[in-house]
């Protein structure tokens, strides 16, 4: 790789800004794609580059697909590298929890931001490398406007702070919104999303209590529920399935919001019925 | 400047360790810097494609290939590329006589491409 290749791929990593990396395998020519958007946009559809117009639709679709892959382009091997932004998660809540999700979602290569309105609690020593957002959670939540690569989480079970952030959420295409919080607060606060609006079907998507069971009863243990359950969904696998809540949101309707939950296709269905998280 | 290990700006959904941040300081810092890819997988192979192993003419290694198996062998070839700058296209696996020299102990299979760094 040329050190100005190497400058690029990075400038677009800092900039968050979707790659991919092709590299002929025979003599190790490389492209950076799309490399400019105004040059790939040409009519002929070959970018500007000067790399076959296949090998940019390859590009493509491993960004989309977020996974490499290998393809024959003009007689030669192609290893396609998608580079795609970090995966996100936005904690709503400096508490304790948030002090131990905070380093395992940095660990699993998540950028995480921290909203908390309340100076006392968001501050750089309880959270070192994080983006803190000591705004209201609306506010910033609108900001940062949540997409499908977005994981949002709820601790604070103040209503106040949460409600607004699952509204928000709700709304967006996150592919994970946890709230903190026991059965008996989790159906207060249906009432409420549904007096702004969300129907079950929508609030199904709230995994609520938070976390896989693991018993959990420390803060540590808590967080490492919460983590482990993003990564459950967004790589499909059978634990991730949404569960069956409180209220009378039943087997059929987790399914539905399980089909359609933006992701790949779930592994087995059928969890058991009872599967409280986290307390709290 | 990042800090090497630590996920900054973007890394890919493959890994938090941010290699290319690695390489890049030690590259500045003046050393000599091959880059070692997995392009392929078969089997139980540990680590998908697009997991990333920098290595300098000194031996310093950051990343990985696989789960410690082949990191060695993949270490020895980067000197050559690094001498002669010409990238290699490694086959780790069972079906390789390689296999039990390097010990892919999980019985996977997997190519890795190695390239110079400038």
């Amino acid at each position: 790789m040329t050190p100005e290749l190497l400058a690029r791929l990075r400038e677009a990593q800092a900039a968050k800004r979707p790659v991919a990396l092709a590299t002929r395998l025979t003599d190790g020519a490389q492209f950076l794609l799309p490399d400019d958007p105004a040059s790939d946009a040409r009519p002929d559809g070959a970018p500007g580059n000067g790399a076959p117009a296949a090998l940019l639709a390859a590009a493509r679709a491993a960004i989309d697909e977020d996974a490499a892959r290998n393809v024959e382009v003009e007689g030669a091997a192609w290893f396609i590298h998608p580079h795609n932004p970090p995966l996100r998660l936005l904690v709503v809540g400096a508490v304790h929890i948030a002090q131990a999700l905070v380093p395992m979602a940095l660990q699993l290569g998540f950028a995480v931001t921290v909203i908390d309105p309340r100076r006392a609690f968001a501050t750089e020593e309880r959270f070192g490398r994080v983006t803190m957002i000591q705004e209201w959670p609306d506010d910033a939540m609108a900001a940062l406007s949540p997409d499908s690569r977005t994981a949002v989480v709820t601790l604070t079970h103040d209503p106040k702070l949460d409600d607004p952030a699952l509204d928000l959420a709700l709304r967006s295409a996150a592919f994970y919104i946890g709230a903190l919080g026991s059965r008996r607060t989790a159906e207060k606060r249906r009432g409420r999303l549904r007096e702004l609006g969300h129907d079950d079907e929508s609030m199904a998507r709230i995994r609520g209590p938070v976390g896989l069971n693991i018993a959990a009863v420390t803060a540590p243990e808590i967080a490492l529920s919460i983590i482990a359950e993003i990564v459950a969904v967004r790589r499909g696998a059978a634990l991730g399935q949404p569960k069956t809540g409180p209220g009378g949101a039943g087997a059929a309707k987790a399914e539905a919001a399980g089909g359609a939950a933006p992701g790949r296709p779930g592994g087995a269905a059928g969890q058991p019925a009872d599967r409280a998280g986290a307390p709290a | 400047m990042s800090q090497p290990g630590m996920p900054d700006g973007m890394t890919g959904s493959v890994d938090a360790e941010d290699v290319l941040a690695t390489a890049a300081g030690w590259r500045d810092a003046g050393e000599k810097v091959a880059l070692a890819t997995v392009v392929e997988t078969w089997g139980s192979s540990p680590r998908p494609a697009g997991s990333r192993m920098a290595v300098t003419a000194g031996g310093r290694m950051a990343g990985s290939v696989s789960g410690g198996c082949i990191e060695g062998a993949v270490a020895e070839a980067a000197q050559q590329t690094l001498a002669t700058g010409a990238p290699q296209l490694l086959d780790f696996g069972i079906s390789d006589d390689r296999a039990w020299e390097v010990g892919l102990a999980c019985g996977g299979k997997l190519k890795v491409f190695l390239e110079r760094l400038g």
